[in-house]
């Protein structure tokens, strides 16, 4: 029992030192984005913005910009940077992210409930083709999908970001049908019996009790959406469409001559929405991502 | 998976069946559309895409296995082959380590579990460009935090060893861009970290306590008890870890150009088939490169199943 406490210590110590280095990077981030461009260059590096009182004022100049008496711009910053439109790339991000989340709740709860409740021939070998299809990437449909979305004229619209995420994805469909058969069959089956049809059975019985999973849906799928580069690098074409995440690696190439705060406040711009979305819903979000392995 | 024709013995298709194979249909059918307009149909494009010569804005011209022959013959194409492949070497086995790791220590009863999860889990769910980004700076020769870390360390060395040891210029030499895209991926291991924690804290109670009582010692614990337990979690995330790596493309693309960097030591397999695609207008050639890649990862995971078998174990089978 001796060796028991300090080995405690020892594993409470190691967690402090991973979880600190898990931070520093973010820490990193938004300390350098909040310091003037000559601290940003200081050695040894240091980690508050000097005079720390000053953080405030620093905040302003790098994520907003500053003006003079007149209103003429003084200090570039992120938010009303000339050349990359943030607030417009944001507006796009959010029209994207909106279209695309809805359609995949509603497409894969309306698949999975054909999986799980509804019993047809062939289901078995049709659900375990949906299941196989998780493997193909992206990058190998990614040339014909541009032919194909070229040729309905989808090129230069946010169509190809998010009307597929209307026809179902075939993880939420699985992580939704295994929700579905959790919840006891003799809700629904008298249901049936009362003369409901699989329809108003699904709306009215099985998607109420399926809220926390079609919540991890949408959780799963806004990040999907929100992180996506590859997409919205080979569909989208005129700079005014680009999403966050194009616009980011877009400030970073102009000129390459973005100092290091600005270029960290603006990553700092393209990742709050997902640390807010994180935070308020961390426990729904992580016990989603744990049942992704429960797979047998 | 018996259907109602098992409860009607000897009618083929009654009507109540009818109505529900039709209604199985109508409810799956989102998916089935997607899956032919947005699979299928693209999947066979690239097929015939890649028996021909295709710049997208002329007409196809038949070529046969033109293109596959000349991937054979075309050095950037194996340049990308061996960087994609050594890349999913190190980072598939090292990041299933680690993550193991982390998840143990997250599980052996430490303080503030919750909040230490969260914050190894965070990282991953930053945008890749946002990650690229602040580890372009960490990596910065000159001002970069890692190398403000190592100077005092390597000046040590240098100083017992007599001679100067300078820290790496990570993305500005051919030999360090790897190993910094590795250490990098170490980042975003957040999601299988959570997915071996759940797994952990499944395993039966009473098989530690047995194994305990019959004298083995913690070590032994973890190779028999716990490694046994986890092995059908540890057989998912490295196939989801084998698909994802060999992908890789948004982080050396914007952390090093679209090149890849001095010597195109970070230029992988899907930034060559993108490039042929989208920059070279050599769409039959990226079609080609396209299903040599499909194949490449129904192997991978095919070998990764079959060698599998031996080692993992699954609860009531």
């Amino acid at each position: 029992m001796r060796s028991k406490r300090s080995t405690r210590v020892v594993l409470n110590l190691t967690i402090v030192v991973v979880g600190l280095v898990y931070a520093l990077p973010l820490i990193w981030m938004l300390s350098t984005s909040l310091k003037p461009v000559e601290q940003t260059m200081s050695v040894p590096p240091t980690l508050l913005p000097t005079p720390v009182l000053d953080t405030p004022r620093y905040a302003v100049e790098n994520y907003i910009g500053s003006v003079d008496a007149e209103g003429n711009p003084v200090t570039r910053g992120v938010w009303t940077d000339p050349v990359v439109d943030f607030p417009l790339f944001l507006r796009n991000s959010i029209l994207v992210a909106i279209l695309s989340v809805s359609g995949m709740v509603v497409s894969s709860a309306i698949v999975a409930y054909g999986f799980a409740r509804v019993r047809w021939r062939g289901r078995g070998v049709v659900f375990g083709v949906l299941l196989a299809t998780m493997m193909i990437p992206f990058p190998v449909l990614m040339g014909p999908l541009y032919v194909l979305f070229k040729e309905l004229g989808w090129i230069g619209t946010f169509r190809p970001l998010w009307v597929p995420s209307w026809f179902a994805g075939a993880f939420n469909v699985f992580l939704l049908r295994q929700f579905y058969m959790t919840i006891p069959r003799e809700i629904d089956e008298a249901a049936r019996i009362d003369g409901c049809s699989h329809w108003s059975t699904f709306v009215h019985v099985i998607l109420p009790l399926s809220r926390p999973a079609l919540a991890v849906v949408a959780l799963l799928q806004f990040i999907a959406v929100w992180n996506d580069f590859l997409g919205p690098l080979v569909f989208l074409q005129r700079q005014d469409q680009f999403t966050l995440a194009l616009g980011l690696a877009l400030y970073q190439s102009q000129g390459g001559n973005v100092p290091w705060n600005l270029l960290m406040a603006a990553s700092v711009l393209v990742l709050s929405p997902v640390l807010i979305v994180f935070v308020i819903t961390q426990r729904t979000f992580v016990e989603g991502i744990a049942t992704q392995g429960l797979k047998e | 998976m018996s259907g109602p024709a098992d409860a009607i013995p000897g009618r083929a298709v009654h009507p109540a069946e009818r109505n529900e194979w039709r209604a199985g249909l109508l409810f799956i059918s989102p998916w089935l559309v997607g899956f032919v307009v947005f699979l299928l149909l693209p999947g066979a494009m690239t097929l015939f895409y890649s028996l021909t010569e295709y710049s997208v804005l002329e007409p196809p011209i038949f070529a046969g296995f033109e293109n596959y022959a000349g991937l054979f013959r075309d050095p950037v194409f194996w340049k990308v082959l061996r960087n994609t492949l050594v890349y999913t070497a190190i980072t598939v086995p090292v990041s299933t380590v680690v993550a193991i790791a982390i998840a143990c220590l997250l599980n052996s009863g430490v303080r503030f579990s919750a909040f230490w999860r969260a914050v190894v889990f965070l990282p991953s769910l930053v945008p890749l460009v946002a990650s690229a980004m602040v580890w372009m700076w960490i990596f910065n020769g000159e001002l970069g935090l890692l190398n403000a870390a190592l100077d005092p360390v390597l000046g040590v060395v240098g100083a017992v060893i007599g001679r100067d040891v300078l820290a790496p210029n990570w993305l500005g030499s051919p030999a360090w861009i790897m190993p910094a895209l590795i250490l990098m991926s170490l980042w975003s291991i957040g999601n299988a970290v959570v997915i071996y924690l759940a797994a952990l804290q499944d395993v039966p109670a009473a098989l530690y306590e047995a194994a305990a009582i019959d004298g083995v010692r913690p070590l032994g614990r973890f190779r028999h008890v716990t490694l046994p337990m986890i092995s059908p979690v540890v057989l998912f995330n490295v196939i989801v870890g084998l698909i994802a790596a060999w992908q890789v493309f948004a982080v050396p693309y914007v952390l090093l150009g679209a090149a890849g960097g001095p010597d195109r030591a970070g230029y992988f397999y899907t930034t060559y088939l993108y490039d042929n695609a989208f920059s070279y207008t050599r769409m039959g050639y990226a079609s080609a490169m396209a299903w040599v890649q499909l194949l490449v990862i129904l192997v991978l995971t095919g070998v990764t199943m079959l060698l599998s078998k031996r080692f993992v174990y699954y609860r009531g089978a």
